[in-house]
């Protein structure tokens, strides 16, 4: 709707520039003239430039975004290998049916989907949680933000370290503390659920003041009245959470499960240095898709595979995001 | 409805203090209530959790190997972050880690930013031919994992002989999905279309009106995606992983080696650790506050 006005500005400035100079017949001629070459000039330049203006970012996306994703899939269909990754050898889908027979792949899926869960939904929940109270009138609420947000500017690989430190078996701050408690030192690394566990923690960690800053300016942008109105009907502040807030807040709420939904996905640092190996544990028990993928192309030299489970993570992400769009649609039919 | 506002200060004002949660004080909108104790107490906790984890990054690189390994865990401060520090700048590559890192992360964002608001602009402002299809094409990519790009950048990397070389590296980051979706929503409300109609009427050419419309008025949201750029390209890890060695790292790759049992010795490892998350910290610590809108006025837009 904007963008029709830009159109029309050319004519406009041409006109401007042809009817202002009152001077002399022969110059007011000449002046026209000049007018109409410039009012075509500036017809191209607002036809084209938009073009100029987003091909720089085209250009980079076209060549290590879009063109590699296409390429992944083609990739797919071929044995090739990490020592000469030109040479291509086709073998149609049988990177496919072999992944799909093949216990590491399902097992680093369902690891996958079980970190997700568990790191996901006690972060968004705990953010939402977080957000509401931040939203109180409240002393120095700009420190309590900034602090939360601190862990996002620490990265996957100086949080994993200190992490796995913490978890650690024998002197971890984590295990010291259950002693206290009188519980044994747990293995948290080599247990399955433990390890799950701990990786999800590190995501937890790292995300949840992110989230929680995405809540909160949700929040702020709830009409009051709508809290009035609720207050007027005698809702108490947790009825108000319930019933106001969260509904409001319900497209951002999509949102952040769909965001968290991709990072979960190819979730792969933390694993990795959790244990410090692309097998993500002695049995695999924290492997995951991503951690899966690296182990077949940079440690088995598979690259060919490896294209294979990036596309399968793709299949996966699709599947997901239809389910996520007809709970979504669902929902709003509900109301 | 006037009753209840004209009466909400009033109240509000002793409130403070007192040691209650006013669950019971009816009529007041969410944002206008004042946080009791018990608030204060649960954030106050998360506070703790979100930065403990830092501060015992620094205890552990402020020890030596022997008292981690003893019971219980340090609390406090020892003398040897000097040493440690200093281990991890010679062992793993340090030195030229954050020179690197810092060289990768600042080209990013300047190309990020500059890519970014001129087709945001061109998204939020501009007709043209194609331009739903393109901005949907951007919108959805933002979903795509990078892991289905890195075998076919691997490809590349190795046919052109950049392994190791740190254009491997910044060339596939310097355009953003996000960025150009994030400056077309600002500039839709940023940059009223009067200014560039104002503009065109006086004569200016489409790069005089980026140069004296466009960049004034998307200079705050070019801060903040700075901002956000500068931190996940400094936090960057699958694909310079993949395409970089400890010969030629970025922070990210060099702390791999230290946790990697290239050096044992945990002490030294935190100490890396905070080498490489200190120069972040202190980016949050002068500039969090401008972080901290930028993420919520993304989100609200978004």
């Amino acid at each position: 709707m904007t963008s029709q006005d830009m159109r029309s500005a050319p004519a406009t400035s041409a006109a401007g520039a042809g009817t202002s100079p009152p001077g002399p017949d022969g110059a007011d001629e000449r002046e026209k003239r000049r007018a109409a070459r410039r009012s075509k000039w500036y017809q191209r330049d607002a036809k084209w430039s938009p073009y100029a203006f987003i091909s720089p970012f085209f250009l980079f996306f076209a060549a290590f975004g879009l063109f590699p994703l296409l390429y992944t899939g083609w990739a797919s269909l071929h044995r090739v290998s990490l020592h000469s990754p030109t040479e291509m050898e086709w073998v149609g889908l049988h990177n496919f049916t072999r992944l799909l027979q093949d216990e590491y792949f399902w097992n680093s899926l369902s690891n996958t989907f079980v970190i997700g869960i568990i790191s996901t939904v006690p972060q968004l929940l705990m953010a939402l949680g977080l957000a509401h109270l931040l939203n109180y009138k409240l002393r120095g609420s700009m420190f309590f933000r900034v602090a939360m947000l601190t862990p996002y500017a620490t990265s996957v690989a100086a949080a994993t370290l200190v992490f796995a430190m913490l978890y650690g078996r024998d002197f971890g701050m984590i295990n010291w503390g259950l002693g206290l408690f009188g519980i044994d030192n747990i293995d948290w690394e080599g247990g399955s659920w433990t390890s799950q566990f701990a990786v999800a923690t590190i995501v937890i960690w790292r995300w949840t003041g992110y989230n929680t800053l995405i809540y909160l300016a949700a929040m702020q942008s709830v009409p009051n009245d709508l809290y009035e109105s609720a207050a007027l009907d005698g809702a108490s502040r947790w009825q108000q959470f319930l019933h106001v807030t969260v509904p409001s807040l319900r497209p951002t709420i999509l949102f952040t499960v769909v965001i968290s939904t991709i990072g979960s996905t190819q979730l792969f640092g933390e694993p990795l240095l959790f244990g410090g190996s692309p097998s993500g544990g002695a049995s695999n028990q924290y492997q995951t898709l991503g951690l899966y993928l690296y182990e077949q192309g940079w440690t088995n030299f598979h690259l060919g595979r490896a294209s294979a489970i990036a596309w399968m993570m793709f299949l996966v992400l699709i599947v997901i995001g239809l389910v996520y769009f007809l709970v979504a649609k669902r929902l709003q039919k509900s109301h | 409805m006037a009753v209840l506002t004209s009466a909400t200060p009033k109240e509000e004002a002793p409130g403070e203090g007192d040691g209650k949660r006013r669950t019971r004080t009816r009529g007041k909108a969410g944002r206008h209530l004042y946080a009791g104790w018990f608030t204060y107490v649960v954030l106050g906790f998360f506070t703790v959790g979100s930065l403990f984890p830092l501060v015992w990054t620094a205890i552990a690189a402020s020890r030596d190997n022997a008292r981690l390994a003893e019971t219980p865990p340090p609390f406090w401060f020892g003398g040897n972050l000097g040493s440690n520090l200093q281990a991890a700048w010679t062992d793993a590559n340090m030195g030229k880690a954050l020179i690197n890192t810092v060289f990768v992360a600042g080209t990013v964002t300047v190309s990020t930013v500059l890519f970014a608001t001129l087709a945001g602009f061109a998204f939020a402002k501009l007709r043209f031919r194609g331009s739903n299809i393109l901005l949907l094409l951007v919108i959805g990519t933002m979903m795509v994992p990078p892991q289905l790009s890195v075998v076919p950048l691997f490809m590349a990397v190795a046919e052109l002989e950049w392994t190791n070389q740190l254009q491997a590296v910044i060339l596939p980051m310097m355009a953003s999905a996000f960025g150009v979706f994030f400056m077309r929503q600002y500039l839709i409300n940023a940059l009223p279309t009067e200014l560039i109609e104002a503009a065109r009427v006086d004569g200016a050419h489409s790069l005089r009106l980026v140069w004296h419309v466009v960049f004034p008025a998307a200079r705050p949201a070019m801060a903040v995606l700075g901002m956000l750029t500068f931190v996940l390209a400094w936090n960057e890890f699958f694909w310079p992983m993949i395409a970089l060695t400890q010969d030629n790292p970025t922070v990210q790759v060099a702390l791999t080696g230290l946790g990697r049992g290239y050096i044992p010795d945990q002490s030294v490892i935190m100490a890396g650790s905070l080498l490489g998350t200190l120069p972040l910290l202190i980016v949050f610590a002068v500039f969090g506050k401008q972080i901290v809108g930028g993420i919520m006025q993304g989100a609200v837009k978004g």
